[in-house]
């Protein structure tokens, strides 16, 4: 059977890829700290020792539109590209192509649909920052096939945040039932507070620090019950107009279990939002 | 309300190179074009089997004319498709992060929470 060999929650900042490679005048004073505690949580996975990675982000408008939203869509293809022309054009991020772990996915999508998840599919997906980030971050050689998960966090109506807590249940249940001697690391991007093309974006923090302590509180000590207890979709608009992709670190939640203590746990406080990194090992922290 | 419509447009443009250019150098002729010819068009779908009923109101055409990315936002265009497709457009005029910050400040002027709904 298939072993979970991580759970990883983080925020994707498509920034990083560019601040991280900046020499000179042009590498902000942040850069170096920002390598560093990269660097760190890059190693909690790698000595995972894993064979395939789930990734589970959100399109950010690239491929999913208004006219055909899926709540929650699984990539089973042999290959995906990834990042657009608009990434590139903002962020610098540079064109990747990730292979694909059909089989996984096969089985994802099988038993997800008979678990009472009608997850939507795609055989062709080209995938965005959201998980281009974490394999630029954790996994830079880009080496490990993928099962893609996408969310929506983005297009109302969305699904509830205990949805997304169920989810992430389900998958870690999916990988665990997968008859395959492989080691999975489940990994999911999200955000803490944060604005995007609203009053309060590009401040000197996040918009709101006081609910980023608490996330991270609640991340890091697996306090799904606390977390649920506060958040619903209508309180996820008051920490920032773009704070709905603080879901899919509840999922994570999810995917880690309920009292599950992070193994590894960072923040860096940046302008505009805050990171936050988060490992968890289920069959205890490798040698 | 065409919610849908005004997100479709900046949607469309922003992945698109050249229209980007031409709504930065040219917005009503650009909105003005798309919408005869744009609008209606299914995106997964071949050309001609259009829709026939996407229109934009007065003042969702206006916004877009004019490059009133506070009037979008209160009219709930979804807050992410208008600031990225007008950093595409404007950045380049200002110093780092001087653009974004000027349209978090505009924006302060004008709207507080709740915010103006985008679901479509």
């Amino acid at each position: 059977m298939a072993t979970v060999a991580a759970v990883i929650a983080s925020t994707h900042h498509p920034f990083y890829y560019r601040a991280s490679t900046a020499t000179g005048a042009d590498r902000p004073p942040f850069a170096d700290t920002w390598v560093a505690k990269i660097e760190a949580f890059r190693e909690t996975l790698t000595k995972a020792r894993p064979d395939i990675l789930v990734m589970v982000g959100s399109d950010h408008f690239h491929q999913l539109w208004l006219d055909n939203m899926p709540q929650f869509l699984v990539g089973k293809a042999p290959y995906f590209d990834a990042n657009w022309y608009n990434e590139e054009r903002e962020f610098g991020l540079p064109r990747m192509r990730l292979a694909g772990d059909e089989q996984l996915a096969g089985h994802i999508l099988r038993n997800g649909l008979d678990a009472g998840f009608d997850l939507a599919f795609s055989n062709e997906l080209r995938i965005d920052h959201s998980i281009t980030c974490p394999i630029i971050t954790l996994r830079p050689d880009a080496d490990l096939p993928i099962v893609p998960i996408y969310t929506n966090i983005f297009a109302p109506p969305l699904p509830r945040p205990g949805r997304f807590v169920e989810l992430g249940r389900t998958i870690r249940q999916l990988v665990e039932s997968w008859p395959i001697d492989k080691r999975v690391a489940i990994i999911g991007t999200g955000h803490l507070s944060l604005e995007l093309g609203g009053p309060r974006q590009f401040g000197e923090h996040g918009p709101d620090p006081e609910f980023d302590r608490k996330a991270v509180d609640w991340i890091a000590s697996g306090d799904v019950d606390g977390c649920l207890s506060e958040v619903t979709l209508d309180s996820l608009h008051l920490p920032g107009n773009a704070t709905h992709g603080f879901m899919d670190f509840m999922l994570m939640m999810g995917v880690a279990g309920a009292g599950a203590k992070a193994d590894h746990v960072d923040s860096l406080d940046l302008f505009h939002t805050m990171e936050a990194y988060f490992t968890w090992y289920p069959n205890g922290v490798p040698a | 309300m065409s919610k849908y419509l005004l997100d479709k447009f900046l949607y469309t443009v922003d992945r698109d190179p050249e229209l980007v250019e031409r709504y930065r150098e040219d917005p009503a002729g650009t909105v003005d074009w798309w919408e005869r010819e744009k609008a209606n068009e299914i995106l997964n779908c071949a050309v001609a089997e259009k829709s026939t009923w996407l229109a934009f109101t007065d003042d969702e055409r206006r916004a877009l004319r004019d490059h009133d990315h506070l009037a979008l936002f209160g009219l709930g265009a979804h807050p992410f498709l208008t600031l990225t497709l007008f950093i595409a457009m404007f950045e380049r005029d200002h110093g780092p992060l001087e653009y974004q910050k000027a349209y978090g400040r505009a924006l302060q002027q004008q709207y507080a929470l709740p915010y103006p709904d985008v679901a479509t």
